[in-house]
């Protein structure tokens, strides 16, 4: 195996970091529905939502360190997710 | 799964002897919802979903990349064990509980969360197979990438080997959000969580939306191998160069994307908002224009070409006539005006069966011919092959081309009952069903009669170029002994 390929190993400071990050987060998330959005506190969540899973992707399962096709393919698959949405909301915002 | 499928057949023909009169002949409406409930899952999820994919897709596609196997075979295993798991809950529900499930194959909510009968299993099942799916989506994806022979380009590969990456893609992406929506409908019926029910603060549209999310998609999962199976018939029989190769590889990627965005189509009458039914309505028409881009370059490739008219060929014109009718009534029904007289009428079940069982089933069938001597290394009888299908063909279009007629004057679908203005029609279409039905067993007895006493088959039988037929027949376990390493001038499709 070559100096490339090795595991890349992610010091336990920056786990720490991103572990706080998705805390506080996931505390923002519960927090904004106390503020009326109406339609748009779905649309809140899950902003919420895919920033955490960026992290948990990009840190926690390493696509920060892998090679740049995987991160292509990973956000084609978000960009794909939020296009999805954005029709969806077509409908809710206009009913 | 050929099991499997002559149940759902056998179900399909019950339900029409069914409408052969008004009024009660074999069934009341409880009983037909469960028939049509059941014939649905298992033709859906069961056959026509897993269909192409995992006969063909898991046989053909390592040898048309030049590999010994998929990357993953063990994964490969385990998707097989997951499909039969998953088809034994689904099936199961039939069995025990309160009755068999009513719903229809859309399980659609709230009626799914409601209905006191044995939905769980049903709901479970689906769930299940969906791993099976993402799992063999996955393996295609990876196989495609990695293992492809020493020379074949992306541009190098055989149309059935993008058909399937593309359809891949599909199964990864999409069938999870069905598995969500069917775990929801889970918690839903036993927790009453609410988020399909009005009363509980959810809403039942968006059970449609997640739902078709997936499901429209899926119609893609259906027919885009279809596809590459008649793009390998058609340069092979007509001894030509495929007309458009790229154009055929392009509008295959877009259908696999734009697919994605078209499924409020099947929901013009549920309430959504008008920008939305506009906006569907536009994208839909968007998605037909790759599947007309392909008939083009199918029909242009048969243009001035010496054509050897051999059943496969025949198998792969009758898909091209039946998949033309299925998708110009598609048109119809992706218009809004028409949808809201058409919908939930029997010119939507006379649309849906021409594109899914004369698309995805013809197809199926042509393959079936088309590599049988390479699985079996048998040749089949040519005679009755092309009996069963003329007889086959007879009997589809007597079946589903009087559905149009019925669904525009006025004919709901899902009814074991109807008004005597529909007589006529619906004898014809059940004694069209008949005749199918002969066809279809000609066709299977000819099949398993000839992989056990047919002649002896040739390595390259119809003369092609793809690399299935430089390998003996049937194919040895690893498929090669040596990878082939593709020249230059090397191509699917270079007939000299």
């Amino acid at each position: 195996m070559s100096s490339e390929e090795k595991h890349h190993i992610v010091s336990y400071k920056t786990y720490l970091f991103i572990l706080l990050g998705l805390i506080t987060l996931t505390l923002l998330s519960v927090g904004i529905t106390n503020i009326e959005l109406r339609e748009y506190t779905v649309a809140a969540a899950l902003i919420f939502a895919a920033i955490k899973s960026y992290f948990v992707l990009y840190y926690f399962m390493h696509l920060k360190y892998d090679k740049p096709l995987y991160r292509r393919m990973a956000m084609f698959v978000f960009l794909l997710f939020f296009a999805v949405l954005f029709v969806t909301f077509i409908d809710y915002v206009n009913r | 799964m050929m099991a499997l499928f002559i149940v759902g057949l056998s179900l399909g023909l019950a339900m029409k002897f069914e409408l052969l009169a008004p009024g009660k002949t074999i069934m009341g409406a409880q009983d037909y919802n469960a028939t049509f409930t059941l014939h649905g899952i298992i033709m859906i999820f069961l056959i026509v979903v897993p269909g192409l994919p995992a006969v063909f897709g898991n046989f053909f596609l390592p040898i048309l990349i030049g590999a010994k196997d998929v990357a993953f075979p063990k994964l490969n295993l385990l998707s097989w064990w997951i499909y039969i798991v998953g088809a034994t809950i689904a099936i199961s529900s039939q069995f025990f509980g309160d009755g068999p499930p009513d719903t229809g194959w859309t399980f659609y909510a709230p009626y799914s969360f409601k209905t006191g009968t044995n939905m769980l299993p049903a709901v479970l099942g689906a769930f299940v197979l969906g791993f099976s799916s993402i799992v063999t989506g996955l393996n295609f994806i990876v196989t495609i990438h990695r293992l492809r022979c020493p020379g074949m380009g992306w541009f190098k590969m055989p149309l059935f080997v993008w058909s399937l990456y593309g359809t891949a893609w599909i199964q990864l992406l999409a069938t999870p959000i069905v598995g969500i929506t069917l775990v929801m409908v889970i918690l839903e019926r036993t927790l009453n969580i609410g988020f399909f029910d009005p009363a509980l603060g959810g809403d039942p549209i968006l059970y449609q939306h997640l739902f078709w999310i997936y499901s429209h998609p899926a119609v893609y999962i259906m027919i885009l191998p279809a596809m590459g199976v008649i793009s390998e018939i058609i340069p092979t029989f007509s001894q030509k160069h495929i007309f458009g190769y790229k154009a055929i590889i392009i509008s295959t990627m877009a259908i696999a994307f734009v697919g994605y965005f078209v499924w409020g189509h099947h929901m013009f009458t549920s309430g959504m908002s008008g920008t939305a039914l506009y906006t569907f309505s536009l994208l839909t028409f968007l998605v037909a224009i790759p599947s007309a881009i392909k008939v083009f370059n199918w029909v242009a490739t048969l243009h001035k070409a010496s054509i050897n008219l051999k059943t496969p060929l025949y198998w792969a014109l009758a898909f091209m006539f039946v998949f033309m009718v299925g998708g110009l009534s598609g048109m119809a029904l992706g218009a809004l005006a028409t949808d809201v007289y058409l919908h939930d009428t029997a010119f939507v079940v006379g649309h849906f069966h021409y594109i899914v069982f004369g698309g995805t089933g013809f197809a199926f069938l042509g393959a079936m011919h088309y590599w049988f001597p390479k699985m079996y290394g048998r040749m089949y009888d040519a005679q009755w092959a092309n009996t069963g299908l003329v007889i086959m063909f007879i009997g589809f279009n007597a079946l589903y081309a009087p559905m149009f007629y019925l669904g525009m004057i006025g004919m709901p679908r899902r009814y074991f009952d109807y008004l005597p203005q529909f007589h006529a029609a619906n004898i014809l279409s059940t004694m069209g069903s008949w005749v199918m039905a002969t066809g279809f067993f000609i066709v299977l007895i000819n099949l398993i009669r000839s992989s056990r006493n047919g002649a002896p088959a040739e390595v390259d039988p119809w003369h092609g170029k793809t690399l299935e037929w430089t390998v003996p027949s049937p194919p040895p376990v690893l498929n090669f002994d040596e990878i082939p390493t593709l020249g230059e001038d090397d191509g699917p499709y270079e007939y000299k």
